[in-house]
């Protein structure tokens, strides 16, 4: 036994210590208490992996039997490890304790009474860790369903952390509703695989998944693999379920760098991988993942080219980031998803760490076109936003280059018009994202604060991730992964190398020619392209279409059908009838109940003489 | 049968926490007279230490399983299962009652030694293997509380309570007697394997008086457990008896009836099954039935409890219709679970109520959430389980009997039983409601002070256990299962 229960219990007891005694607690406490236990989580993470290795097949802990239901339902608390599950372990304990000392500090000045809610906030984040923890060490779809109901409950609890703002908490509301639509989903697929394998340890079902006939899997694991994928969907923010992530961008930055960046939205690209077994045997299942993947990318990129708030650009990023991993997943090219998984959690936190850092030197500006000239005022967080910045656009060498260029190698092996589509995206991920730097730190300041640089705890993570955006792509994930999700595509062609670098220097030339050197060029084809640009700075309307299609009939159904026919009709009629029955028998009741001890006994000797009629003429007919 | 009286080491192990327990009790009534006012403190202490001590050695008894006392006295798994669980009821109820008594001015010895005698009485039902032994010692735990139900002496409630209760009591405990009679009258035996032999055997006496004899012990033991129709007495002498004293009414002496109930029919009247079946059938629906309803709409936290306390009888009840091995084990973990959580809700409710129980009505519980928001955080916690939300032990509780029941194919019961158990969230529910969604009447005076040690301490630790098996079921489950095969 390695102890794998105690990843998780660290931040549990994190979240235990802060959440019932933490209002009593200085800040020193409980930063100390929130920061500690995911340290400690993440040096207990590396302690086991190098214990365990070589991680090349599931290890697994059993714990105790969770839930046993007749003979087939049998559900272990289970945690289990294997190279899959220590990619992800690393990512979320090792950017999440990043992330947490960082928010210390970005977290220091909230007003309001208990500083803002200080511990409140931190105690919600170590409980985004345990599930996280959870859902990444399970090793059966439904404790894996716990973590993921459970990271979805913190995602909703964080980002209306401000829920005095009316915005924070539709916000909240916004991302629970789309990830019930994704939820049900998945758990109509947890249920198909418990019907088709009798099982749902990992172990078990992967293990029958190669021995089935044809038409169950063209039928069922199709099914099934569509179904978890409506699931991941929902969690990875994907078409047409994408529209909570950029919303969730009203809770605090370090929030959205640690779930809505690095961690939680990822959850669905580790899950498909973390099924495999199953998509491999479901091709039709996996197209449409590629293709769902690669829509995203295109679409959430377009978006993020005219969005002027800095976190929204980041956002639509991040969604067109998470495109790419699903098509990496959907040409069979596992490794290479998480792979982008792990460095996009370096960059991405990195950016949205960094834009935190702008926001708090702006007291809190979070518009574009009211920064302009930080790059002397703001050193630190320039130089890392800058690495940030050259490994999304995929410069060679940089941590996105690696992964990207992996993914782009993968899609072309299996269809070239993919390989294009992804080509023209990453250009303009590059576009977007460079436009946003040299917005915020080129040219004149525009803005009216006293911009200063952060303290030392903010620009210490800062730096640690912008070493790892340039470096990190030296971990060779694929390599690594190789034992457990199998052999990426070979064939390294120079050639699509060079094109998508070229892509990506491209974009930021661009960005570079539009908003540096000729900054009235936007306006120009702004106007030039009227129509497609408002089209895309409306986000192509997709709230506003849901609002139309679905929301608006759901709500007024609701309202004139359900509540003032049904509910008032139907169910108080039911209810009062219910409750005049009820009080009637109630007043029988009391009648009977009514204190005199002659009833009672009365009536007990009344009872008695039912009982013996009932054991002497009912059960002797049989 | 032996003629030899004179017990072996093994047999006086088996027969220890009784021992233990009877001494201590008769210990503290020794020295109740012996001691000042201020010294009175010390005697709860005691009375623990003698819990503690008899928790031990109940579970020292397990490691020699086997009969005592020329078969009087059988220990067994699901013997030791019921002492832990009525010794540890006792125990949290100590913790409970000392501050209670405190404020009401009544600290006496006697309190705890009552409280003594009447889980010594309950271990000796749940050990006994023999029809007088167990007559004994229901009697022994029934007359230690009815004492306790009226014990502040000038409450003209508690007065009105232990009159109540003690007469019915008795009135119902004779059927249970003159059941002992008929079964002995019949088949020449008291002892529960003797009787199941004979009912086997070719000699056996005619099923139709074998389940007189049965429907009359069923009327003793119904009443005790509060199933219909004899439950009564349960809503007012619940809220008569002093508020923990409820709590102890509601968890120690109803799990020690179910426990003879399930041993007495599950062996001894097995053989005439058909006979008892369709009666506790029955008896599970209109037990659920009446418990539900009548909580509806109780105004007072107490009695409401007490209707509640019917309808959890019921879906016991419900457990042991199922007779069968995965029914019995049900039943024992969904007892564990509601004592526990009776117990905590009942610790507040006594919290709440404060100097002469005079917030016991749901509306004293408004605005709860805002002026204590850990008790009001507790109770929830435990109303959470009454209801059987997942991630509470009554989840589990309620999960575990309804299988039980489908696997035997009690398909109607099982829906009807559903039904109830939806019902019943209303009542909880709107206990939640006004502790966080109404404010806290302007009338009142606001002296609730903080939770006192003994009840904080029953609280935290039940909602623990209430959550841990909620989420843990097997560590009790396990046991009870293992335990429910031996009975036979």
């Amino acid at each position: 036994m390695h102890q794998l229960w105690l990843i998780p219990a660290f931040p549990l007891l994190g979240f235990l210590i802060n959440g019932i005694f933490g209002k009593k607690f200085s800040k020193r406490a409980v930063s100390l208490f929130a920061v500690g236990s995911v340290l400690l989580s993440f040096l207990w993470v590396v302690k086991t992996l190098m214990a365990i290795s070589p991680l090349e097949t599931l290890y697994t802990e059993h714990y105790f039997t969770w839930i046993a239901s007749g003979a087939a339902l049998n559900i272990g608390f289970d945690l289990s490890v294997d190279r899959l599950t220590s990619v992800m372990l690393l990512v979320v304990t090792g950017i999440g304790s990043l992330i947490h000392i960082y928010a210390t500090g970005y977290m220091a000045h909230e007003p309001g009474p208990n500083h803002g809610g200080y511990y409140r906030f931190f105690s919600y984040l170590n409980l985004f860790m345990f599930f996280m923890l959870i859902l990444v060490l399970a090793a059966n779809y439904l404790l894996l369903f716990v973590g993921w109901e459970g990271v979805g409950l913190c995602s909703y609890l964080l980002i209306g952390f401000y829920f005095v703002k009316k915005s924070a908490t539709n916000a909240g509301i916004k991302a629970f509703v789309v990830n019930r639509i994704g939820d049900f989903g998945f758990s109509l697929a947890i249920f198909l695989i418990f019907i088709q394998f009798g099982s749902l340890d990992f172990q078990k079902v992967f293990a029958q998944a190669g021995g089935l006939a044809d038409e169950v899997q063209a039928g069922v694991i199709t099914a099934t693999c569509l179904l978890l994928m409506v699931g991941a969907a929902g969690k990875s923010a994907q078409v047409p379920l994408y529209v909570w992530l950029p919303d969730a961008m009203e809770g605090p930055t370090p929030v959205s760098a640690l779930i809505h960046a690095a961690t939680m939205v990822t959850a669905g690209v580790y899950m498909v991988a973390r099924s495999a077994p199953l998509f491999n045997h479901a091709p039709i299942a996996m197209e449409v993942v590629a293709v769902i993947g690669l829509l995203t990318a295109v679409m959430a990129a377009t978006i993020g080219m005219t969005q002027n708030d800095i976190k929204k650009v980041y956002a639509y990023s991040t969604v067109s980031q998470l495109g790419y991993m699903f098509l990496a997943c959907g040409v069979g090219a596992y490794s290479a998803g998480i792979y982008h998984v792990m460095t996009h959690a370096f960059f991405k936190a990195l950016l949205f760490l960094g834009a935190g850092s702008v926001i708090h030197a702006l007291q809190g500006e979070q518009d574009l076109r009211n920064m302009g000239g930080l790059r002397s005022k703001i050193p630190v967080t320039f130089l890392t936003l800058l690495c940030a910045s050259l490994a999304i656009a995929g410069f060679p060498y940089t941590s996105g280059f690696m992964s990207k260029d992996e993914i782009l190698v993968a899609a072309h092996h299996h269809s070239p018009a993919m390989f294009w589509i992804g080509v023209i995206t990453a250009s303009m991920t590059a576009f977007y994202v460079w436009r946003a730097l040299f917005l915020c730190f080129f040219g004149r300041y525009r803005g009216s604060a006293h911009p200063h640089e952060s303290p030392l705890v903010i620009t210490l993570p800062l730096g640690v991730l912008a070493l790892l955006s340039i470096l990190g792509g030296f971990f060779r994930v694929p390599v690594w992964l190789e034992p457990v999700l199998g052999k990426a595509p070979e064939g390294h062609d120079p050639a699509l190398v060079i094109i998508s670098v070229a892509a990506g220097l491209i974009g930021i030339f661009l960005a570079w020619l539009f908003y540096v050197a000729k900054p009235g060029l936007p306006d120009t084809f702004a106007r030039a392209l009227k129509g497609l640009y408002t089209l895309v700075y409306n986000k192509y309307f997709v709230d506003e279409a849901y609002d139309a299609v679905i929301i608006r009939p759901v709500v007024d159904g609701s309202r004139t059908v359900l509540w003032k026919g049904f509910d008032v009709g139907v169910v108080d009629g039911i209810v009062n009838g219910v409750g005049s029955v009820s009080r009637g028998v109630g007043g029988i009741l009391r009648t009977l109940q009514g204190g005199s001890i002659r009833n009672y006994a009365a009536l007990t000797l009344l009872g008695a003489v039912l009982v013996l009629a009932a054991v002497a003429f009912t059960g002797g007919a049989q | 049968m032996s003629g030899n009286f004179e017990p072996t080491g093994a047999e006086l192990l088996r027969f220890l926490p009784e021992i233990v327990l009877t001494l201590a009790a008769t210990f503290l009534m020794v020295l109740e007279p012996l001691t000042d006012r201020g010294a009175k403190r010390a005697l709860p202490a005691i009375a623990l230490l003698g819990l503690v001590v008899a928790l031990f050695s109940a579970i020292m008894a397990q490691a020699q399983p086997g009969l005592a006392f020329s078969g009087m006295i059988v220990v067994d798994g699901f013997t030791t299962f019921f002492r832990v669980l009525v010794i540890a009821i006792g125990i949290l109820t100590i913790l409970i009652s000392t501050n209670y008594l405190r404020q009401e001015g009544s600290e006496g010895g006697e309190y705890y030694a009552l409280l003594l005698f009447s889980i010594a009485g309950q271990c000796i039902m749940i050990a006994a293997n023999e029809l007088i032994i167990l007559f004994i010692g229901l009697e022994a735990s029934s007359i230690a509380t009815y004492i306790m139900a009226g014990y502040l002496r000038d409450d003209k409630r508690n007065n009105e309570a232990a009159l109540k209760y003690f007469l019915l009591g008795s009135f119902a405990t004779a059927f249970l007697l003159y059941g002992i009679a008929w079964t002995y009258g019949l088949t020449g035996t008291t002892n529960l394997s003797r009787v199941r032999e004979v009912l086997l055997s070719p000699a056996s006496p005619d099923t139709f008086l074998i389940s007189i004899a049965a429907g009359l012990m069923f009327v003793g033991f119904a009443f005790k457990v509060s199933a219909a129709p004899f439950q009564m007495w349960a809503p007012d002498v619940y809220q008569g008896a002093p508020a923990p004293v409820s709590g102890f009414m509601s968890a120690g002496p109803k799990a020690a009836a179910f426990a003879v109930l399930l041993r007495v029919f599950l062996t001894a009247f097995e053989p005439v099954k058909e006979r008892w079946e369709p009666l506790l059938w029955w008896s599970a629906l209109a037990t659920m039935i009446i418990g539900n309803f009548a909580a509806l709409r109780q105004g007072n936290i107490k009695r409401l409890l007490a209707y509640s306390s019917i309808a959890h009888a019921g879906y016991v009840m419900v457990a042991v219709t199922a007779h069968s091995e995965i029914g019995t084990t049900a039943a024992m973990f969904y007892l564990a679970a509601y004592a526990l959580t009776n117990l905590g809700a009942f610790a507040l409710v006594t919290h709440v109520a404060r100097h002469n129980e005079r917030y016991v009505e749901v509306n004293d519980f408004a605005g709860l959430g805002q002026r204590q928001p850990v008790t009001a955080a507790l109770l929830t916690v435990f109303l959470l389980s009454l209801i059987g939300v997942p991630l509470t032990a009554g989840f589990f509780g309620k999960f575990y009997i309804f299988r039980a029941a489908l696997d035997s194919n009690l398909v109607w019961l099982t829906i009807l039983g559903l039904l109830n158990s939806a019902l019943a969230a209303y009542y909880y529910l709107r206990i939640i409601v006004v502790m966080y969604m109404q404010p806290p009447s302007e009338t009142e005076e606001d002296d609730l002070l903080p939770m006192s040690a003994g009840i904080q301490f029953t609280a935290w630790f039940t909602a623990a256990a209430v959550i841990v098996l909620g989420v843990y079921p097997s560590l009790v489950l396990d046991f009870a299962g293992r335990s429910a095969a031996l009975l036979r």
